[in-house]
C-alpha cells in the first residue's frame, strides 16, 4: 500500500505563518529574559532591601558608662542596671484590682496611674523610673499587657556624700551633670554601637549579619584622689566646721611630689546617691569655684618675693613698734604690738606690719610677678567645670596702700586650690606643678618660680610657726616636723570688712625635711567664739596630716617621742 | 556519559545536604555564643554588683563605726604612741 497522500498534508501553509509563531515565541523569551535582568541586575538592590526587611533587624547596643576609680583603684563611681516600669497606653489591658495594686507597688496614686494609661496616643511611657530589682520583679509578676519593664542603667557612688562634690551627680538619662561626671562626659559615655542580625519568627537571634558600629563602653577614669586620705580629710573638716558652727568649710591635699590632689573635700555636703534631694547650692565644690581673702596665708610669699630680690635677708631686722604704720591715709594695725622682728618672726609671729614694709620696698611688678607666677589670678586648669581664676590686679594700678595690704592678702582673692598649689614652691625648693585631678601617669613638668635657697628659707619660718611663740603650735603633728602658715582674714561684706565674720585658714605641709604632702584648710565664718586660724583650721591640718602621713607609711622626721602638748599660753594670736 | 552524569549529580546532592547541615550547625553555634555573650554581659553586671557592694560594706564611715560602737576601739592619742624607726640594715638598732 503505497502511502497515499493525505489532503491535509498536501496542504501548503504559506512560509510566513511558521515565521510569525517563531518570532512570537523568540520575542515572549527576550521579554523573559529582559525582566530577569531586570529584578536581577538593575532592581535588584531594592529587592534585596525587601526582602532582608522581612527577617534582619537592626538592635541596639547599649555601651556602659566608664567607673570613677580613685588612684588605687577603689570604685568611687559605678553604673548598673536596674529596671524601669514602662507601659504602652494603646495596649493595656488592666482591671481597676490590678490598678490598685500596681499604684501600690510603684508608690503612685492611681489617679496619677490612670492618667498616664488614658493616653493611648502615645506608644510608650514611663511609669516610675529605676526599681529595685526586687519591686520589678513583682511589678512583672502582675502579668499586666502593656505594662513591661525597660532596661536602664544607674550611677551608685559608694562614697557617699564623702566624694560627692568632686565626682559629681549624673542626671536620670546617666548623663553627666555635675563636677568630674561632667568635665569628663565624653571619656566615661562611650558610644553606643549598633549590629544587624537574622530574627526568626519567635525573635531568637539566629544569624549575625554583619556589626554596623561596635559599642564603645565608657573609659574607666582613675583620679589622682586617694580614698583613705578624703574620707579623712572629709571627716575631719566636717567635725571641725560642725565644733565652730561654721558656714562652711573646704579642704584640700596635695601630693608634693607631683601636684597630683590627693584630697578635697567641702562641707556641707550632700548625698550623690538621692538625686531627688539635690541641692545646687550644696553642690559646689568650694575649694575650686569659690574665692575668698586669703589674708595672712600669703605673708611668705611676700618674704619671699623679698629675698628673691635681694631686699631683706632671713635674719634682717624690721621694726614694727609701735604696732601701728600709716600708708597714705591709711594705718595698718597689728593688734598684738611687738618691737624689732626679724623677716623670720614677721611670719612666724604673722605681723601685718613686717610684711607690710617689706612689699613696698619692692617695686610693684616684683611682687604681681611672683603672685602671678604661683597661680594667683590665672586659671589653675584642674579640668574642673567652674573653676575660677581669682582676681590679682595689674601691677601698675597698685596704690601703696594697696601693695600694702596685698601682701597680707587683702584686696587679692583665690580659691583654696590655688592657695593649696601655690604652697607647693615652698615644699618642693622652689618649683610650681600643675594641680591634677586625674591620676598622673606620667611624670609633669614643674617650672621654677623661686631659687632653692629662697624656698628653703621660706621653709624653715614656716617651721617656726608652728613652734611655741608661732601662730600655731596647735598644727603639730607628733613625730613629724611641720611647716605652715595660719590665715586669718574678715569677710567681704557690701563695700567694707564686716567685723565679726572671718574666715580661718591654715596651710601647710609635712614632713619638713623633705615634703610629701601639702594640706589647705579653709574654714568660713567660725561662729563659735575662736575665729584665729590657729585656732580653727590649724588642728583640722594637724589630724588630717597625721592620718595621711600615716596612711602614706611617710617616715617620721622628727625626734622621735618628742610630743609637745599645744602649749595654748604660747600661741601668738593672729593678726587680722 | 549517564555515569559521569549520575557521579556528578550524586555529588551535587552530598555538597547540598553538607551545606545544609554547616548552616544549621553555624546557627546552633551561634546561638550557643549568643547566650555565653549574654552570660559574660550578666556576670559582668553582677560584677559590678558585687564591687559596689564591696565598697559599701567597706566605706570607711561604716569601718569606723562598727570599730569604734562594737569593738570598742579608738584612735590612740599622740602620747601613747611610740614610733619605732626601722633597723640599721645588718646590725640592731
Amino acid at each position: 500500500m503505497s502511502p497515499v497522500a493525505h489532503p491535509e498534508l498536501a496542504l501548503k501553509l504559506p512560509a510566513w505563518r511558521s515565521r510569525l509563531l517563531l518570532l512570537a515565541l523568540l520575542t515572549w523569551f527576550a521579554a523573559l529574559a529582559l525582566r530577569a535582568l531586570y529584578l536581577q541586575g538593575l532592581h535588584n538592590d531594592f529587592l534585596q532591601q525587601k526582602g532582608e526587611s522581612r527577617y534582619s533587624r537592626v538592635i541596639e547596643l547599649t555601651a556602659t558608662r566608664g567607673r570613677i576609680v580613685d588612684r588605687n583603684n577603689e570604685p568611687l563611681a559605678i553604673s548598673t542596671p536596674v529596671e524601669s516600669v514602662a507601659a504602652s497606653p494603646a495596649d493595656v489591658e488592666i482591671t481597676p484590682q490590678q490598678e490598685k495594686r500596681l499604684a501600690r507597688l510603684l508608690e503612685m496614686d492611681a489617679g496619677e496611674l490612670r492618667k498616664k494609661f488614658a493616653d493611648t496616643q502615645r506608644e510608650f511611657v514611663y511609669l516610675k523610673r529605676q526599681l529595685p530589682p526586687d519591686d520589678a520583679a513583682r511589678v512583672v509578676a502582675l502579668g499586666i499587657p502593656g505594662v513591661f519593664l525597660q532596661r536602664e542603667y544607674r550611677r551608685y557612688y559608694p562614697a557617699g556624700e564623702v566624694t560627692a562634690h568632686l565626682i559629681g551627680i549624673t542626671d536620670v538619662d546617666g548623663r553627666g551633670r555635675e563636677a568630674l561626671e561632667l568635665a569628663f562626659e565624653q571619656e566615661l559615655a562611650g558610644r553606643a554601637g549598633n549590629r544587624r542580625v537574622i530574627k526568626d519568627r519567635l525573635g531568637h537571634i539566629v544569624e549575625d549579619m554583619e556589626s554596623i558600629r561596635a559599642p564603645q563602653h565608657g573609659r574607666t577614669l582613675a583620679l589622682s584622689i586617694d580614698a583613705r586620705i578624703q574620707y579623712l580629710a572629709y571627716r575631719e573638716l566636717k567635725a571641725a566646721v560642725a565644733a565652730h558652727r561654721a558656714r562652711a568649710g573646704g579642704i584640700v591635699v596635695l601630693d608634693a611630689a607631683t601636684g597630683e590632689v590627693l584630697a578635697m573635700a567641702n562641707v556641707p555636703s550632700f548625698n550623690p546617691n538621692n538625686r531627688d534631694r539635690f541641692d545646687p547650692q550644696r553642690a559646689r565644690n568650694r575649694a575650686v569655684t569659690d574665692l575668698f581673702e586669703p589674708g595672712s596665708t600669703l605673708k611668705p610669699f611676700t618674704a619671699a618675693a623679698a629675698l628673691e630680690a635681694g631686699t631683706v635677708r632671713p635674719e634682717s631686722v624690721i621694726q614694727t613698734a609701735p604696732g601701728q604704720f600709716a600708708v597714705g591715709n591709711r594705718v595698718i594695725h597689728d593688734a598684738h604690738p611687738q618691737s624689732a622682728l626679724t623677716v623670720a618672726q614677721v611670719i612666724q609671729k604673722s605681723s601685718n606690719i613686717g610684711a607690710a614694709k617689706m612689699a613696698l620696698d619692692l617695686k610693684p611688678e616684683t611682687l604681681w610677678s611672683l603672685f602671678h607666677q604661683v597661680g594667683f589670678g590665672v586659671p589653675p586648669r584642674s579640668g574642673f567645670p567652674g573653676e575660677v581664676s581669682g582676681r590679682l590686679r595689674a601691677a601698675a594700678s597698685w596704690r601703696p596702700i594697696e601693695q600694702a595690704t596685698l601682701s597680707y592678702g587683702h584686696g587679692i582673692s583665690v580659691s583654696l586650690l590655688q592657695l593649696a598649689r601655690a604652697y607647693l614652691i615652698f615644699a618642693t625648693d622652689g618649683e610650681l606643678w600643675p594641680a591634677v585631678l586625674v591620676r598622673r601617669e606620667a611624670p609633669a613638668e614643674a617650672t621654677r618660680v623661686i631659687s632653692a635657697s629662697t624656698a628653703q628659707a621660706v621653709r624653715r619660718m614656716l617651721e617656726m610657726v608652728v613652734e611655741p611663740g608661732g601662730t600655731a603650735p596647735r598644727a603639730q603633728v607628733a613625730g613629724y616636723r611641720v611647716a605652715g602658715k595660719t590665715g586669718t582674714a574678715h569677710k567681704l561684706e557690701g563695700k567694707g570688712y564686716a567685723s565679726d565674720k572671718f574666715v580661718s585658714s591654715f596651710v601647710g605641709f609635712a614632713p619638713a625635711s623633705g615634703p610629701r604632702l601639702v594640706v589647705a584648710v579653709m574654714i568660713d565664718e567660725p561662729a563659735a567664739g575662736q575665729h584665729t586660724g590657729g585656732a580653727v583650721a590649724a588642728p583640722v591640718f594637724s589630724a588630717v596630716m597625721a592620718g595621711a602621713l600615716r596612711a602614706l607609711g611617710v617616715p617620721p622626721d622628727a625626734p622621735v617621742n618628742s610630743v609637745m602638748p599645744p602649749p595654748d599660753a604660747q600661741e601668738i594670736k593672729e593678726e587680722v | 556519559m549517564l555515569r559521569l552524569n549520575l557521579l556528578l549529580l550524586g555529588a551535587l546532592a552530598a555538597c547540598a545536604l553538607a551545606l545544609v547541615t554547616s548552616q544549621h550547625q553555624a546557627r546552633k553555634l551561634y546561638v550557643e555564643l549568643q547566650k555565653e555573650q549574654e552570660l559574660a554581659k550578666q556576670l559582668e553586671v553582677e560584677w559590678g554588683q558585687l564591687q559596689l557592694e564591696a565598697s559599701t560594706w567597706a566605706t570607711h564611715a561604716r569601718v569606723e563605726k562598727l570599730a569604734t560602737r562594737m569593738l570598742g576601739m579608738r584612735v590612740p592619742p599622740a602620747s601613747h604612741v611610740q614610733v619605732v624607726p626601722p633597723a640599721a640594715p645588718g646590725g640592731r638598732p
